[in-house]
């Protein structure tokens, strides 16, 4: 076989593999229908993936929340998180989710277009750490109320004592005029909590706080001075969501046990469903069997008591009284809540809570129309871009220019059927890396052009100047390209998401363009000086 | 045939000096700006959050930036983002009562505050940035690690290739076009976020690939040029590569103007990065490079520079014509 043939054979064999790549495949998605089902969906595409930058998305980065609570092992803690994850996005419904750890104590998660970033964000971020809670029946709060006004009393003495040390908070708590009070006012002092805090008398343990003073009353009560009040068996929780009485509107805040009789580790199953008396949405859930025979043995004990369902520390609804033994199936009500919400309280209990609450350290958004407005500007760039290269290179090189821009059609159908190959992004600085590629993989066929031009000044025959000027251009060609993928390296170890799109297209720009360049270019010579034989002059 | 500089024999070695003071005082701008403007870094590398917003009107920026010191965000910058009905808002600090960290409740706050400026409906969310600090600060220090270490893995390329003259000669040329790039962007009080740091690195690659092409010259010559001074077989590499530098840069060029005006408001800082670095490039291999190569082989001469004609003492430097 002519070594031609083989060169030929060899280009074919790799448009080939790069249409291969490129070749439009079905893939398998896993989406969320208009009924709210989940199911696997066939769509045939080009398998080019697209950045979260160019087809709109989020990037959530996301850390253990140790302000919130405290975790002894990191490492594990931050495996388990992303078991839930995993679960939780699986069941949301998103198309090709990444959810992994970056370092050891962060997880990444990338959403491709979703609609609604915040439902995701909360998806991700729910604790939904379910117990449940016995209301407290022994008036604790009650009780203790008189020591809790004495020792608010008593921080508000240092705070009125003129004492610049005080802490903020306590300012903040008492608001600036009693902290600027004189001390007399200290003896007597108003009644600072029991003014704020009632007895509702529905139900043991619940209390009754304005929402305008929710947040005061809370800051309050976080004081360890007024935590130590408390007796070590009762735990205080806020209510989800205010209530209105009348005109005013009015936070509940509850006495409950603090041993919950059971916690969302034993459950199995929940769904969301519509009640068919009140028509709100309800969570069906339905409990391991060791979680059952604790949970209907401890219902059965408080018959007549009142339950507190606590989501993430937090009461939902008034808490219902226990009227019967109950086992392995009940449900939470959720006042006032969409049905979408119901939904995904049940996805995220069922998924597991997390071990830790997660707070998000970077958020990164764009929207769909914002990523589409970004792919029509890249390819404007490019296709203007490379019209002005194929300018330059067919009116200075003439002939040769023509051979040169045949091999950069070849270079761009080699550069994204590798990308395609590598299953690497296509990001927005990705694009903008491709283009200029364009203009930088022509250096390669300039360098052999001048040098070849060289060799004819040199006055050698148009075939030995070819081979002259591919073989001499050689070195340059390479140990430039060589450098520039070195530093395209440290780019794609320190870049993050569309800036590792970059440097994976420079790299591959590069390699297709070392390939075109050295390959490609020269078989089309050959070609060309067979066919002339007799070539005198070149037209370069 | 159409051919640029195709005999050119400029004494570029020879006007060294005056291409020092130029330098000099491109790298004085530089570095003047950025002690007055000092580095302005985006969101990703400071920690903060970035909204940006297309409207249906072009707003009132005085009544925004009121209304979002109104909801506790203080010192934001509202910029139109390309059109008068895109805007970018950057909150740098957190928002007045949260942690530094808490970047998400800033990001709440400014949409509660467009919310009551603008009304709800009449803009939308195209893009939000929140980055925590923590975030940004290793962001930062990742970013400087690779470019020191993207210098120091090429050093060793070079030296590996070449010898440690030509290496160290490319690196320092590659320095100086690193020093020259941060005093522009300085200079355009360009913003520094993570696709100027992809440009800056692009820009190192470029630079040196366009030193090294010189400097293969070079190295070929120096076998082939036995009766020449160093000075003389310098500057026919020099002109011998004008050619292929005129047209490389030349596409090069073309395609970064292309994406200045019309790949959108992200990539310009990078394209406008990438087009200054290509001229501070070409300048560097010709005036830094290939003069620190001369002064390193005077010191500490490679074997290949021994075999070469002496220069006359001073010589090379004082002549300004066109060597014949």
């Amino acid at each position: 076989m002519a070594p031609i043939t083989k060169r030929l054979l060899g280009i074919g064999a790799l448009v080939a593999l790069s249409i291969f790549y490129l070749f439009p495949r079905e893939q398998n998605i896993r989406e969320r229908g208009e009924d709210g089902v989940m199911r696997d969906v066939r769509v045939t595409r080009v398998p080019l993936k697209r950045g979260l930058d160019l087809m709109g998305g989020m990037h959530l980065a996301l850390e253990l929340d140790q302000a919130k609570r405290v975790s002894t092992d990191v490492e594990r803690d931050i495996d388990l998180a992303l078991t839930v994850l995993r679960k939780r996005i699986d069941e949301f419904g998103v198309a090709e989710p990444v959810i992994q750890k970056s370092g050891g104590d962060r997880i990444v998660v990338e959403l491709a277009g979703i609609s609604d970033p915040a439902r995701a964000k909360s998806i991700v971020q729910k604790s939904a750490f379910l117990e449940f809670r016995i209301t407290d029946k022994t008036q604790a709060l009650d009780n203790a109320m008189p020591a809790i006004d004495r020792a608010l009393r008593g921080l508000g003495v240092q705070a009125g004592d003129g004492n610049r040390q005080a802490p903020s908070a306590v300012e903040q708590l008492l608001g600036t005029d009693s902290a600027a009070g004189d001390s007399s006012k200290v003896e007597t002092g108003p009644a600072v909590l029991s003014a704020l805090v009632a007895a509702s008398g529905q139900l043991p343990g619940e209390y009754l706080v304005l929402e305008s003073a929710y947040p005061r009353v809370d800051s309050m009560l976080s004081l360890p001075e007024v935590q130590q009040q408390l007796p070590r068996t009762v735990e205080l929780r806020w209510a989800n969501a205010p209530v209105s009485l009348g005109v005013e509107s009015y936070r509940s805040l509850y006495a409950l046990e603090d041993r919950p009789i059971i916690t969302g580790t034993s459950l199995i199953d929940a769904s969301a469903q519509l009640d068919p008396i009140t028509n709100g949405p309800i969570v069906i859930f339905e409990l391991n069997r060791s979680g059952a025979r604790r949970f209907g043995a401890e219902t059965g004990r408080h018959v007549g008591d009142h339950m507190a369902i606590v989501l993430d520390d937090f009461v939902q609804g008034q808490p219902p009284i226990i009227q019967s033994r109950i086992d392995a199936r009940g449900q939470i009500t959720l006042s006032n809540r969409s049905l979408q919400e119901a939904q995904d309280l049940a996805l995220t209990l069922k998924a597991g809570s997390l071990p830790v609450p997660l707070k998000i350290v970077e958020e990164r958004q764009v929207g769909p129309s914002l990523g589409r407005d970004s792919i029509r500007q890249g390819l404007t760039a490019g296709v203007v871009g490379t019209l002005l290269v194929i300018a330059i290179m067919v009116g200075y090189y003439r002939m040769a220019g023509v051979l040169a821009v045949a091999a950069l059609g070849l270079y761009i159908l080699f550069a994204l059927g590798g990308l395609a190959m590598l299953e690497a992004t296509l990001t927005l600085p990705g694009l903008a890396g491709l283009v200029l590629s364009v203009g930088i993989a022509v250096d390669a066929n300039v360098l052999i052009f001048e040098r070849i031009r060289e060799e004819l000044i040199l006055g050698k025959t148009v075939r030995l100047a070819v081979d002259e000027g591919f073989k001499h251009a050689m070195s340059a060609i390479v140990d430039s390209n060589v450098s520039t993928v070195i530093t395209a390296l440290f780019l794609f170890q320190f870049g993050t998401g569309p800036v590792k799109g970059f440097a994976i297209t420079l790299i591959m720009g590069i390699v297709a363009s070392m390939i075109t360049a050295i390959f490609v270019t020269r078989t089309f010579f050959l070609l060309w000086l067979q066919r002339r034989p007799a070539l005198e002059t070149l037209s370069i | 045939m159409v051919r640029f500089f195709a005999h050119a024999r400029y004494d570029f070695i020879g006007v060294r000096r005056t291409a020092y003071i130029a330098t000099a005082v491109v790298l004085g701008i530089g570095l003047i700006a950025l002690v007055i403007r000092g580095v302005n870094y985006s969101v990703e590398f400071t920690g903060g959050t970035l909204v940006q917003i297309s409207t249906t009107a072009p707003v009132d920026v005085g009544a925004v930036r009121a209304g979002l010191a109104k909801q506790g965000i203080h010192g934001a910058e509202l910029q139109s983002f390309g059109s008068q009905l895109e805007y970018v808002i950057r909150a740098r600090t957190a928002k007045e009562g949260s942690d530094a960290d808490n970047t998400q409740e800033t990001a709440a706050a400014i949409a509660a505050g467009l919310d009551v400026v603008l009304g709800t409906g009449t803009y939308t969310i195209d893009r939000t940035e929140a980055v925590g600090p923590k975030v940004g600060g290793e962001l930062r220090q990742k970013a400087l690690i690779a470019i020191f270490l993207s210098f120091f893995a090429v050093l060793l390329y070079l030296a590996f290739r070449f010898e440690w003259r030509f290496g160290l000669a490319a690196v320092v040329a590659t320095a100086h076009d690193l020093a020259t790039t941060i005093g522009f962007i300085a200079f355009m009080d360009l913003e520094v976020s993570l696709v100027v740091v992809a440009a800056i690195l692009s820009m190192v690659g470029y630079s040196l690939n366009d030193t090294i092409i010189i400097f293969d010259r070079v190295r070929e010559n120096l076998h082939k040029l036995k009766g020449k001074t160093l000075t003389e077989v310098l500057n026919q590499s020099i002109n011998e590569t004008l050619p292929r530098s005129i047209l490389t840069h030349g596409t090069t060029l073309v395609t970064l103007g292309a994406l200045a005006i019309f790949a959108g408001e992200v990539i310009r800082p990078f394209a406008l990065v990438m087009f200054f670095s290509v001229f501070t490039a070409t300048f560097s291999s010709i005036f830094i490079a290939a003069p620190v190569l001369l002064l390193i082989e005077d010191r500490w001469p490679g074997a290949a520079v021994k075999m070469l004609r002496a220069p006359v003492k001073g010589a090379g430097a004082r002549k300004a014509q066109p060597v014949r």
